[in-house]
């Protein structure tokens, strides 16, 4: 049904033109999914904006055809390519908060769409399509809930009024950029079934983007590996998955994360561009490495536990009802109590709203706990406000952020940034040794030591994911708070980021607090686990037992949504 | 939705109240009252007894005290220059800046918003720079300049318009308006571009900004996607999420415009608010400059409460929260 043939993407620029995609055939039969899977860069978005005809400005095609059918895409004219769009040719894209009209309801969208593709149909037989449409796309009571606008949704009901808009003028092709990206994984899993019920129902054939290769494994019939706008391997979805003829899909597969077993260390994406200079690190990291080991142990009284929190509660104010009358507070952690062992890596996980962060920012004190207590070392540690800016936990204790795109001050240079930690904790009072610590400690994150002449802008984000991870180490800390560190990182760098977490924290005997939203990442760092829901603790416990069974239903389901890598449903497609 | 109005109104009640004690305060340190309404000729006793029965010995909280109930209840005082009741001198001049502040806002509005739309549709048409260009040439050109610049190409080159004044006026139970003659009109014109340039300027350029922001965003995409009409994508869903900032700017503006038409209105002869108040500061006539100040501020605190109601009338996410 779709065919795309020799497709070339060309962005002129100053320096050249660059080829966002080069060659990439392509072929959609109707009722199949279709998977493009690569990393950023890859040039999937791309693929998918050539076949709407929406490319972004200076991007042009600069070779090959696009068919849907029988028609030529690429020789219509503007205003006839237009029609084809959302009559033939429909799109879900990433985040469900952004995709709507926040000002119109949903009903105005949908009777819009559907007039303006169907405009004999009249507006009480569009309204019907449109409440009969949300209805199957799993929205309970739709003649009502379609009077409600977008933020009245949530993110997964968002995204199937996305696609019940996608669909409602039934067209033949669906492009589905990264559709369930923004959301968690129960409701991920619920949204690819439903894609995976539609697309079988209507007979509709898709291309699904995504850098997520379990989604990959569970919808798709078809994939088509891409690696810098080329295409690297492409088949049936259950051959490329379980038997992998290219190199590159090989390591790329090695690089997820297992949920089904703890490696040691992730194998690598063999690429020269980007292998950290991991010999040279050995000797030019070794003066960051000694001078990290003769770190004085805390002062504390030597306890097992390097941080322990006890019946934290953090509270935010509801909403304001009326003059004098307030919702009750939102108990965004409620009632947890949780202790990080010495040297050990505890995971915490669970979905958005969980409460994760917040617990992370108690305990860098930059939010105000409503009660509870708080240990550091066994000594207690002041909530919020009342720590002081020289307490010895605001050195010992040390946090990596989530993005490292807006973690780090794009105006500084990288060596003025890892150089901060050493004067303001006092730690390296001569220049010149302050320096040399600086280069040192970026060989041994794994960065070329004329790192520190540059700025952020210059660095992609695993490296500065390293440079992040350096600042926090040169503080001398024993606790490191890890905020989600890799979940904006592509896998292969993914896999390397978590190799140097994994490589410092035996180093240096760190203790982590690592968070995150992935089962299968935190499987393969954490030494314990904690899971929560809904600001309160569900479950504790070793890592390896709780991945073998764990106790509490929730955590039970959250483990049984996460995709794993084993084709599910292996299909017979006759195409 | 109505918690949200009450809270608003009671936070404007606040700002009057502070504004009322800055025009007061103009009473008590800007000169002495007494010394402005005498001569040299008056006796010490004469002028201590002037004082008293003005209150103007009482503690400092119950003149102020006085000072706001009079203007709650209509009693604006008297002008020491023209011994007219102050209200009364207001009234008749509301009618001439009010109008030429809407007329100004009108043709701000009119050439602005489509001027903005087009710039960010079309951002690379020659039109477009043309626009932009004269926009910028609007920004930096003084209101006095441009005024002077209009009055001497069509008052004295070409003749066509009057060049001062309001030309023809009616009065309709009170309100002497010159928008019902072609004469008012003539003179209402050029002070009206006048006055309206730069607001225009700026609604454009704020226009064509958001407009180009919005069209960026996914849900704009996503609408093309669908293929849904250019003119539904560029209207019904740009332009209205483009609407919550320049309500905001341009009713602050109009506040600016209503408050600060003192240059247009003085290059003009324009017998406004902003003439009465700029011959007030001449006289250092304290009452009439007191309620002006007062005056403006309503004025900015109304603008600001239309702007919020305006907000919820066209965000429904702002009228949830308002009414949560």
């Amino acid at each position: 049904m779709l065919a795309v043939q020799g497709l070339t993407v060309a962005f002129p620029g100053r320096q050249g033109t660059f080829n966002a995609v080069e060659d990439v055939d392509l072929a959609v039969a109707a009722g199949e999914i279709h998977g493009l899977v690569g990393e950023s860069g890859a040039g999937k978005s791309t693929i998918a904006a050539a076949i709407t005809g929406l490319l972004p400005a200076p991007g042009i095609i600069a070779g090959g055809a696009i068919r849907l059918g029988e028609t030529d895409l690429l020789a219509l004219p503007f205003a006839a390519r237009h029609a084809t769009r959302g009559k033939r040719v429909s799109m879900i894209f990433q985040d469900p908060q952004t995709s709507l009209d926040p000002l119109m309801t949903i009903e105005a969208q949908l009777v819009e769409t559907i007039l303006a593709h169907e405009p004999a149909l009249g507006r009480a037989a569009a309204w019907a399509r449109a409440a009969a449409l949300l209805g199957e796309t799993g929205i309970r009571d739709p003649e009502r809930r379609m009077q409600a606008y977008p933020h009245q949704f949530s993110g997964g009901m968002r995204q199937r009024v996305v696609i019940a808009l996608a669909l409602c003028t039934n067209p033949e092709l669906v492009i589905a950029d990264e559709p369930t990206t923004a959301l968690d994984v129960a409701v991920q899993s619920q949204v690819l079934a439903l894609i995976r019920r539609l697309v079988d129902e209507r007979g509709i054939g898709m291309v699904l983007i995504t850098h997520d290769i379990g989604v990959i494994a569970q919808v798709t019939d078809r994939v088509t590996v891409l690696r810098h706008g080329r295409v690297v391997e492409a088949g049936a979805t259950a051959d490329v998955l379980g038997n992998p003829q290219a190199a590159y899909t090989k390591s790329l597969l090695a690089s997820i994360p297992r949920l089904d077993r703890r490696l040691p260390r992730f194998p690598l994406i063999a690429d020269e561009e980007r292998a950290p200079s991991a010999s040279a690190g050995a000797d030019a990291g070794a003066l960051a490495e000694a001078w990290l080991k003769a770190r004085p142990a805390g002062a504390g009284t030597h306890a097992a536990e390097a941080l322990a929190v006890e019946n934290l509660t953090v509270a935010f104010d509801g909403p304001r009802r009326a003059f004098f009358r307030k919702e009750p507070p939102i108990r965004a952690v409620d009632d947890v109590s949780l202790a990080l062992p010495r040297g050990a890596v505890l995971g915490l996980v669970g979905e958005s709203g969980s409460g994760k962060s917040t617990l992370a920012k108690a305990i860098m004190g930059l939010v105000q706990p409503s009660a509870g207590t708080m240990r550091h070392d066994g000594a207690a540690l002041p909530p919020g406000r009342t720590r002081p800016r020289k307490h010895p936990s605001r050195r010992a204790i040390q946090m990596v952020f989530q993005d490292p795109f807006s973690s780090l001050n794009g105006r500084r240079r990288i060596g003025a940034i890892l150089a901060e930690p050493l004067v303001l904790y006092g730690l390296e009072p001569d220049a010149g040794a302050r320096a040399r610590l600086v280069s040192s400690m970026l060989a041994l994150v794994g960065l070329p030591t004329d790192a520190a002449e540059r700025y952020p802008h210059q660095f992609s984000g695993g490296q500065r994911q390293r440079i992040a991870i350096g600042r926090a180490l040169l503080a001398r800390p024993d606790v490191l708070v890890c905020d989600e560190p890799t979940s904006a990182l592509d896998v292969s760098i993914q896999a390397q980021v978590l190799n140097l977490l994994k490589d410092l924290q035996e180093r240096f005997a760190l203790s982590i607090l690592f968070i995150s939203h992935d089962l299968a990442v935190v499987r393969q760092m954490a030494d314990r686990i904690a899971v929560m829901k809904d600001g309160r603790l569900v479950e504790t416990g070793e890592s390896e037992a709780f991945f073998a069974g764990p106790r509490e239903p929730y955590s039970r389901n959250l483990l049984a949504l996460t995709p794993v890598l084993s084709v599910k449903r292996p299909r017979a497609q006759a195409s | 939705m109505i918690p949200f109005i009450a809270r608003r109104l009671v936070q404007s009640l606040f700002v009057m109240l502070a504004v009322a004690a800055l025009a007061f305060a103009l009473f008590r340190f800007v000169g002495d009252p007494v010394s402005q309404m005498t001569g040299v000729e008056t006796a010490p006793q004469d002028m201590e007894r002037l004082r008293v029965e003005l209150g103007l010995t009482d503690p400092i909280p119950l003149q102020f005290a006085r000072f706001v109930g009079d203007l709650v209840t209509g009693d604006f005082g008297y002008s020491y220059r023209t011994r007219q009741p102050v209200g009364e001198m207001i009234a008749q001049r509301v009618p001439a800046t009010l109008e030429l502040g809407l007329v100004a806002l009108l043709i701000s509005l009119v050439v602005g918003i489509p001027g903005g739309i087009y710039a960010a549709l079309h951002p690379r048409a020659p039109g477009t720079q043309a626009l932009l260009v004269g926009t910028l040439i609007g920004v930096s050109v003084p209101t006095f300049v441009i005024g002077i610049l209009l009055i001497f190409l069509f008052g004295v080159k070409l003749g066509w318009l009057p060049t001062f004044g309001r030309g023809g006026t009616v009065d309709i139970g009170g309100w002497r308006t010159s928008l019902l003659t072609l004469d008012g009109w003539r003179a209402l014109i050029l002070p009206a571009i006048t006055l309206g340039l730069y607001q225009l300027t700026l609604t454009l350029r704020l226009v064509r900004a958001e407009m180009m922001d919005v069209m960026r965003t996914d849900h704009i995409r996503f609408a093309m996607a669908r293929g849904l009409p250019l003119g539904t994508i560029h209207y019904r869903h740009a332009f209205r999420n483009t609407l919550v900032p320049v309500v905001t700017i341009v009713a602050l503006q109009f506040g600016g415009v209503i408050a600060f038409s003192v240059v247009t209105e003085s290059v003009f002869q324009w017998p406004g608010l902003g003439l009465l108040f700029l011959e007030s500061i001449r006289f250092v006539d304290i009452p009439v400059m007191a309620v002006y100040l007062v005056l403006i501020g309503f004025v900015f605190v109304v603008l600001n409460l239309l702007v919020d109601l305006l907000y919820a009338a066209i965000d429904p996410r702002i009228r949830v929260a308002g009414a949560a």
